[in-house]
C-alpha cells in the first residue's frame, strides 16, 4: 500500500498544476485583449513600488488592525511555503519527515535538527495567529458587518467567496496541527517522549493528543497530512476563479502601476492629431490618405467594452479584492449614490471573464451584443465621480477605479453624445464663451476695474 | 494703495515679460465670491511687489471640466489654444488660485506642448513666508481662533500639496483643528469631476452637506480652503448646516485679513 501514496500524489499535483498552468494561459491572454501601453520606463522606481506597497504592505498600514491581521495571515502564507517544501519532498518519496530523520543522522545532528524545529516552530506560531486573524476577519464580516463587506454588490458570490477563503484558512491550519501533534503524541506513546521540538504541537497539541488510541494517531497524521496538501492544491485551483488572485498579482500590479501624479488624467493622442489639424491652415481638409498606406479605421473614442481598456485596467480587475477601501472613502458613495468603485473593478473583470468564455466557445470574432458600458455599468454610477482619486489613493495595491470611469465617460458623451443637458451648456460654454459659464470672455478682467 | 493688475498685452507692448503668470481662472474672474479670493491674492502681489501680469481677455477656461465630464475635444481644444497664446508670451511660472487649474496646467498641458513651472497661491505664498519677503506677524485677528482646513482634492491628492495650506494658518497663529477626513484622506466637497456643473445623482445627501457637517463637528469657527469650486460648496454646506456659525475663507483671505492689508 505504501507506493500508493507517492502515486496519488503525484497525480494529484501534477494535475493541480496543469490546471492552474492552463487557467493562467488563460487569464494572461484575456488582460491582453487590453489596448497596448507602454509601462516598463524607470524600472527601479517600479521595482520600489512593488517591494513596499506588495511585499512591504505599505498601503495597508492605513487602517491599522486589519493591516496588523492581514500581515500575520501574510507572513505565514509566506513562511508556510518553507513547510510545503518539505510536504513535497515526503509526497514524492513517500517517506514521512524524510528531512528531520535525515537531520538526525548527520555528524551535526543537533544543529541541523535545531533549525528544522525551529522553522517548525516558527510555522506554528505564525499560523495561530493567522488563525486569530482568520476569526477576526470572519468576525468583522459576518458578525459586526463592516460597512464596506455588506454593501449591495458583495451579495451572492463574492460574500461567499471571502467566506470560502477564510474558512479554507482554517481547514489549512487545522490540518497542520492535527499532522504535527498526532507524530508528537505516537512518539510519546511509542519512546515515552518526542525527539521532535515543536513549540505548540510539542507543548500542547501533541501531550493533548497523547492518551489516544496509536492507530487513530496515525489516522490522523495522515489525515492533517493529506488534508494540509489537498488544500494547498484546492486553493491554487481555486485561486483563478477567486478574488483572492492578488496574492500573486499584487506584485505585477504594483510594479507596472502608473508613475504619474495621481491628478493627471491621460490625454487623447488620437484627439490631439485631429484638432492639431483643425488649427493648422495648410491641412487639407479632404486629404486622401497617401498612396500605398494602409487604411486606419478611426479610433474609437473612451471606453465601451473591456478591450478598448489599457491592459493595466484589465490586470487591474483581475487584481482586486474586492476588500472595499475604496468604496467606503468614495465621496458618492458615502452620500448613498449608486458609484461603488469596488463595483466598476468586479464588472470589469466578470465582462472581461464573460469575454474570454465566449473566445474559447465561440472563437475569438463572437459578437454576444453585450459590453461594459450599459450591461455592466450604469450612466448613473458614471455621472457620479467627482474624480476625487479618493479611491485611487486608498487601493492597498494601486488599482485605478478612476481611470476605467473616465475612459468610459469618454465614450458617453465622445462616441454616444450621451450627456446631461448642464454638461451640453457648460461643453458649449467652453467652446464659445471660454468659461464653463455662459460668460463673455470680453468681462473676463471686469474684476480688475471693480477693485478697491 | 492703488492696486496694479498689469496684462501680459500690456507689458508686452512695452517689450516686457513678468516673471510671474497670475492664471485667474473662471470662477476667480466671474464668480462674485470667488473674485475676492482673486482680489485679496492681487493685493498680496502688489504688496510684495511681485513682477506679475494676468491674461485678462486673453485667459480662457483650461478645459478642466470638459475634461473630466469626458469631452476630451472640448478640452484640448481649449488647451491647445491656451497653449499657444502662452507660449507666445514666453510664459515661464505661472501661479494660480485654483487647484483644478493648477493641476491641468501642471500635469495635463506638458506634453500638449505647455510645460511651465506652476504653483498654486498656497506654494506661493509658503515661499515668499520661507525666503522672508512675506513677513507674517502671529497675534493678529487670529490668534488662538479655531480654523480647520478642507483639503481640495486636486491640490491633496491629486498633487500631494498638504503642507503650504496649514503653514499659512499656523503662520497666523490660527488653532488648526483638522476634520476626521484630513489630507490624504480629506472629503471631496462634491464639485469635482465636473459635478459643479450639473444636479447630483440620486442619494441619501449632498456630498457636500457631509463635508459641511464633518467641518463642522471639528468646532471650528473657520472653515479655510484654497479652491474656489470649494468655496462654494463648503459655503452653501456649512450655511445650510449650522446657519451662521462658521465662515469659509480662502487662505489667502485670511492672510489679508490677519495682516492687515
Amino acid at each position: 500500500m505504501a507506493f500508493i501514496q507517492p502515486i496519488v500524489f503525484a497525480i494529484v499535483t501534477i494535475a493541480a498544476f496543469a490546471f492552474v498552468f492552463k487557467k493562467g494561459k488563460e487569464i494572461y491572454r484575456n488582460i491582453n485583449l487590453g489596448q497596448k501601453e507602454d509601462l516598463t520606463d524607470q524600472p527601479d522606481k517600479r521595482l520600489k513600488n512593488m517591494l513596499l506597497i506588495a511585499l512591504g504592505q505599505k498601503k495597508m498600514f492605513r487602517i491599522t488592525l486589519p493591516a496588523i491581521m492581514h500581515l500575520f495571515i501574510y507572513l505565514a502564507f509566506l513562511v508556510t511555503q518553507i513547510e510545503l517544501l518539505e510536504i513535497f519532498i515526503d509526497g514524492f518519496t513517500g517517506q514521512h519527515r524524510l528531512l528531520f530523520h535525515l537531520f538526525s543522522e548527520t555528524l551535526d545532528s543537533g544543529f541541523l535538527t535545531g533549525i528544522y524545529n525551529f522553522t517548525i516552530s516558527f510555522i506554528e506560531v505564525l499560523s495561530i495567529l493567522a488563525l486569530i486573524a482568520t476569526f477576526v476577519f470572519l468576525a468583522r464580516r459576518n458578525l459586526l458587518k463592516v460597512p464596506r463587506f455588506v454593501k449591495s454588490e458583495m451579495n451572492g458570490w463574492p460574500k461567499l467567496d471571502a467566506n470560502i477563503i477564510l474558512i479554507a484558512e482554517i481547514w489549512l491550519v487545522a490540518c497542520i496541527f492535527m499532522m504535527n501533534g498526532a507524530d508528537v503524541a505516537r512518539e510519546i506513546q511509542i519512546n515515552g517522549s518526542s525527539p521532535y521540538g515543536f513549540l505548540i504541537s510539542g507543548n500542547i497539541v501533541g501531550p493533548a493528543l497523547s492518551g489516544l488510541n496509536i492507530d487513530l494517531l496515525k489516522v490522523m497524521e495522515r489525515f492533517g497530512w493529506w488534508g494540509h496538501i489537498l488544500g494547498v492544491l484546492g486553493f491554487i485551483v481555486y485561486l483563478p476563479y477567486s478574488k483572492h488572485l492578488h496574492i500573486m498579482l499584487a506584485f505585477p500590479n504594483t510594479y507596472f502601476s502608473r508613475l504619474k501624479p495621481r491628478g493627471e488624467i491621460f490625454n487623447m493622442p488620437a484627439i490631439t492629431k485631429e484638432i492639431k489639424a483643425m488649427m493648422d491652415p495648410n491641412a487639407d481638409p479632404y486629404a486622401a490618405p497617401a498612396e500605398g498606406a494602409e487604411a486606419v479605421a478611426p479610433p474609437k473614442f473612451g471606453a465601451k467594452d473591456v478591450q478598448d481598456l489599457s491592459w493595466k485596467n484589465l490586470l487591474d480587475a483581475y487584481s482586486c479584492t474586492e476588500c472595499g477601501r475604496c468604496t467606503a472613502a468614495c465621496p458618492a458613495n458615502q452620500t448613498g449614490k449608486l458609484l461603488s468603485p469596488r463595483k466598476i473593478m468586479m464588472d470589469t473583470r466578470d465582462r472581461l471573464t464573460e469575454v474570454g468564455k465566449n473566445i474559447d466557445l465561440h472563437g475569438p470574432d463572437f459578437i454576444d451584443n453585450k459590453q461594459l458600458l450599459g450591461d455592466f455599468i450604469s450612466v448613473e454610477e458614471l455621472r457620479a465621480c467627482t474624480t476625487c482619486q479618493a479611491c485611487v489613493q486608498e487601493c492597498p495595491i494601486n488599482i485605478d477605479p478612476l481611470d476605467i470611469i473616465v475612459q468610459l465617460r469618454r465614450a458617453l458623451i465622445m462616441e454616444d453624445s450621451n450627456s446631461p443637458e448642464e454638461w451640453n451648456l457648460m461643453f458649449s460654454n467652453i467652446e464659445n464663451n471660454a468659461a464653463p459659464w455662459q460668460f463673455s470672455q470680453q468681462d473676463r478682467e471686469k474684476w480688475v476695474s471693480d477693485l478697491k | 494703495m492703488e492696486l496694479k493688475v498689469p496684462t501680459m498685452a500690456e507689458l508686452a507692448a512695452e517689450g516686457r515679460t513678468p516673471e510671474v503668470l497670475f492664471w485667474v481662472g473662471c470662477a476667480g474672474s466671474i464668480d462674485q465670491r470667488a473674485i475676492k479670493i482673486t482680489s485679496a491674492f492681487v493685493k498680496i502681489l502688489n504688496h510684495l511687489k511681485t513682477d506679475f501680469a494676468i491674461l485678462g481677455k486673453e485667459e480662457a477656461c483650461t478645459g478642466d471640466p470638459a475634461k473630466r465630464a469626458g469631452n476630451e475635444f472640448v478640452f484640448q481644444m481649449a488647451a491647445l489654444q491656451n497653449i499657444e497664446i502662452l507660449n507666445a508670451y514666453q510664459v515661464r511660472k505661472i501661479v494660480t488660485t485654483c487647484p483644478h487649474c493648477f493641476n491641468i496646467l501642471k500635469n495635463e498641458y506638458p506634453n500638449l506642448g505647455g510645460a511651465y513651472e506652476v504653483m498654486h497661491h498656497t506654494q506661493f505664498l509658503q515661499e515668499m513666508i520661507n525666503e522672508g519677503k512675506l513677513v507674517v506677524q502671529g497675534g493678529g485677528a487670529f490668534k488662538g481662533k479655531k480654523i480647520t482646513f478642507h483639503d481640495s482634492c486636486y491640490l491633496g491628492r491629486a498633487n500631494e500639496v498638504y503642507e503650504a495650506p496649514r503653514a499659512i494658518l499656523e503662520a497666523l497663529d490660527a488653532d488648526l483643528v483638522e476634520m476626521k477626513a484630513a489630507k490624504s484622506r480629506g472629503l471631496c466637497c462634491g464639485a469635482g469631476g465636473a459635478q459643479m456643473f450639473k444636479e447630483e445623482e440620486h442619494g441619501t445627501q449632498r456630498v457636500n452637506q457631509k463635508r459641511a457637517e464633518q467641518a463642522i463637528e471639528t468646532g471650528a469657527e473657520i472653515v479655510a480652503a484654497g479652491c474656489p469650486f470649494c468655496m462654494t460648496m463648503l459655503s452653501d454646506g456649512t450655511t445650510e448646516k449650522a446657519p451662521g456659525k462658521v465662515k469659509v475663507f480662502d487662505i489667502v483671505e485670511l492672510l489679508v485679513q490677519g495682516q492687515g492689508l
